[in-house]
């Protein structure tokens, strides 16, 4: 060995004078119901003061259930009777188990017992007798002397599982281009959530808020809540003037009205909390703000992009109705939205 | 009767003064309220709603209602916005600030319909709800489900109300008069969108009501609400308290009886 492997630090070896000592176990201390039969009987009166409590309990619970009883309509007796019955009955339970605990804690003999652990490793004379075993068991079936056997037995063990990971593939429909499209097609009429009514642009003064489903959605049967949840648009008009509107954009709004994706481009949740003065769209998840005004940018929190505008027109009637759908996904951002 | 003692009142004596005193200012208010039945934008009530924005509103609000510095023009926000604003104690203004708080109100009813009667007169607007869509005896149900669509983001899905952005938030609505609930959906009053008629109907606006004054009225089927603000109050009584429990029980197990 080198000089400069011995000269470690003497704070840093095992001085085997210095090892902590096993303190062993601490001398055994009387407790006030071992010295005092007047404790012992006290202790005693508890235990079974918490026995009574628990059948009080059970009681309680019997009595809820029929002093409150569940009839037709009324939800108030609903109330009633689940807050008896559960209190009545985790009276009764925790009256045994505390009842239980303290008659161990206070009456039962607490002497201090040590177990010795029997050692991990196994005696020299099984192990060997293991290896011998093992030996005797290659020898006979000759697997390390068949390789065909032993390889194919490899090849059929690692083929096994992957029916099973084929099988994944039925989970559910390939997702396709579900994500990157909604409901909306150019001349779907804007309509209210629930009802599907159409709505007038002469209908949304100044201030309004309208929250907004394609017309034919509340007629749907089918995958009618995944429509909305993409589909789902927030209608405003604010005042003329207060629009900044990008010139390729320019004509998505209508005299001021504006349409939005409901759907918040962090995680989802609707963002429909809009204040009138600042313009201002905030979700209540985790507090994304969007400028309305400003084509939804982003001012505060979370969320990465702005909500995506739907391009709106007046139709011969006088209805709001879509360009075209969407030009961007909504919704949360995933890997390969822009492709 | 010896008149070296003192006067000793008979045990009646009170209950009759107190009796007269009740029937003298009973039949007083009752007189007073009598007179109070004037038509709704009456010239008299016009000029005497006048007389009151001069001295009270003006100063913020402009001499003719036009707006001015510290506060917006009044033309065309209607009867129902002045009867909301100042019905609720909102107006007149105390501090400028991100909100205006409902405080006790300032004037008498007859005074504020004066006062809505005159904004009424400089242009048209959401006029003082008909009664008829007062009444709490909508579909509670339909009520419900445009509450959630419409409302529920920021007042709570049972009204409780909720934080905006920069200190303003949406108020409670229990104990909000339906009048006062109705005035707030067609006015939109401070940061609060409008509502009209052809968003949400006046039978709409009376299924809201009915629903909010149903869960005002009815306790919660659950249990206590803790004030039904949401997951992380309840999540936060639940880890303060059921984990403290849990922990107290803990130690207690542990703990060598003494």
């Amino acid at each position: 060995m080198s000089e400069v492997e011995k000269s470690y630090s003497p704070g840093l070896a095992t001085n085997i004078e210095k090892a902590i000592q096993d303190p062993g176990v601490e001398p055994h201390r009387l407790r006030m119901t071992d010295k005092s039969e007047k404790h012992a009987k006290n202790a005693e009166r508890q235990v079974a003061f918490m026995f009574l409590l628990s059948i009080v309990g059970a009681i309680i619970a019997v009595w809820g259930f029929f002093a409150f009883p569940i009839s037709g309509g009324d939800l108030s007796a609903t109330r009633n009777n689940s807050l008896w019955m559960g209190l009545g009955m985790s009276l009764s339970l925790l009256g045994i188990g505390f009842g239980a605990v303290h008659w161990a804690k206070t009456l039962m003999p607490d002497n201090e017992i040590t177990e010795e652990r029997h050692l991990a490793r196994s005696s020299d004379e099984n192990r060997a007798a293991a290896v011998e075993i093992i030996k005797l068991a290659d020898g006979e079936s000759g697997f390390t002397r068949r390789k065909l056997i032993r390889r194919t037995m490899y090849g059929a063990l690692a083929f096994l599982p992957i029916p099973a990971v084929v099988i994944f593939g039925d989970l559910g429909p390939v997702v396709g281009d579900t994500l990157k499209r909604t409901m909306w097609k150019a001349g779907t009429r804007l309509a209210k959530d629930p009802t599907g009514i159409p709505i007038k642009a002469s209908e949304v003064t100044v201030g309004s808020v309208f929250h907004v489903i394609p017309e034919g959605l509340a007629e749907l049967t089918e995958h009618k809540l995944e429509e909305k949840a993409k589909a789902a648009v927030l209608l405003v008009r604010v005042n003329p003037g207060v629009l900044n509107e990008a010139p390729e954009k320019a004509g998505w709004s209508y005299d001021g009205i504006v349409a939005y994706s409901k759907i918040c481009t962090h995680v989802g949740c609707p963002v429909a909390l809009y204040e009138q003065h600042t313009h201002h769209l905030l979700c209540p998840c985790h507090q994304s703000t969007f400028d309305l005004a400003d084509h939804c940018k982003v001012v505060f929190g979370p969320a990465a992009r702005p909500l995506p505008q739907l391009p709106i027109a007046v139709d011969a009637e006088g209805y709001l109705i879509a360009q075209s759908d969407f030009l961007e996904p909504v919704g949360p951002t995933f890997w390969d939205m822009r492709k | 009767m010896n008149s070296d003692k003192p006067l000793h009142r008979k045990p009646w004596a009170a209950g009759l003064v107190v009796f007269f005193g009740l029937v003298l200012s009973g039949g007083g208010y009752a007189t007073a309220t009598n007179v109070v039945e004037t038509e709704f934008g009456s010239a008299e009530q016009v000029s005497e709603g006048r007389k009151l924005f001069l001295a009270n509103c003006a100063s913020c609000h402009g001499t003719n209602g036009e707006g001015a510095i510290g506060g917006p023009s009044l033309i065309g926000v209607g009867a129902a916005s002045v009867d909301f604003q100042v019905g609720t104690g909102r107006m007149p203004g105390q501090a400028s600030g991100p909100q205006l708080y409902k405080k006790p109100v300032q004037f008498t009813e007859e005074q504020i319909l004066a006062m809505a009667a005159y904004v009424a007169s400089l242009a048209p607007g959401p006029a003082l709800p008909d009664p008829e869509f007062l009444r709490t005896d909508g579909d509670v149900e339909h009520g419900g489900e445009l509450f959630r669509i419409n409302c529920a983001m920021c007042h709570n899905a049972v009204g409780a109300g909720g934080a905006l952005t920069e200190g303003k938030f949406a108020p409670a609505l229990d104990g909000v008069t339906e009048k006062h609930i109705y005035e707030a959906m067609v006015t939109g009053p401070q940061n609060m969108p409008v509502f009209n008629d052809a968003n949400l109907t006046p039978e709409d606006k009376k299924d809201i009501i009915s629903y909010l004054k149903y869960v005002e009225n009815n306790p919660s089927v659950g249990g206590f609400a803790l004030g039904s603000v949401g997951p992380v109050a309840e999540g936060l009584f639940v880890w303060i308290f059921g984990l403290g429990f849990i922990i107290a029980i803990s130690v207690w197990l542990g703990a060598k009886a003494n």
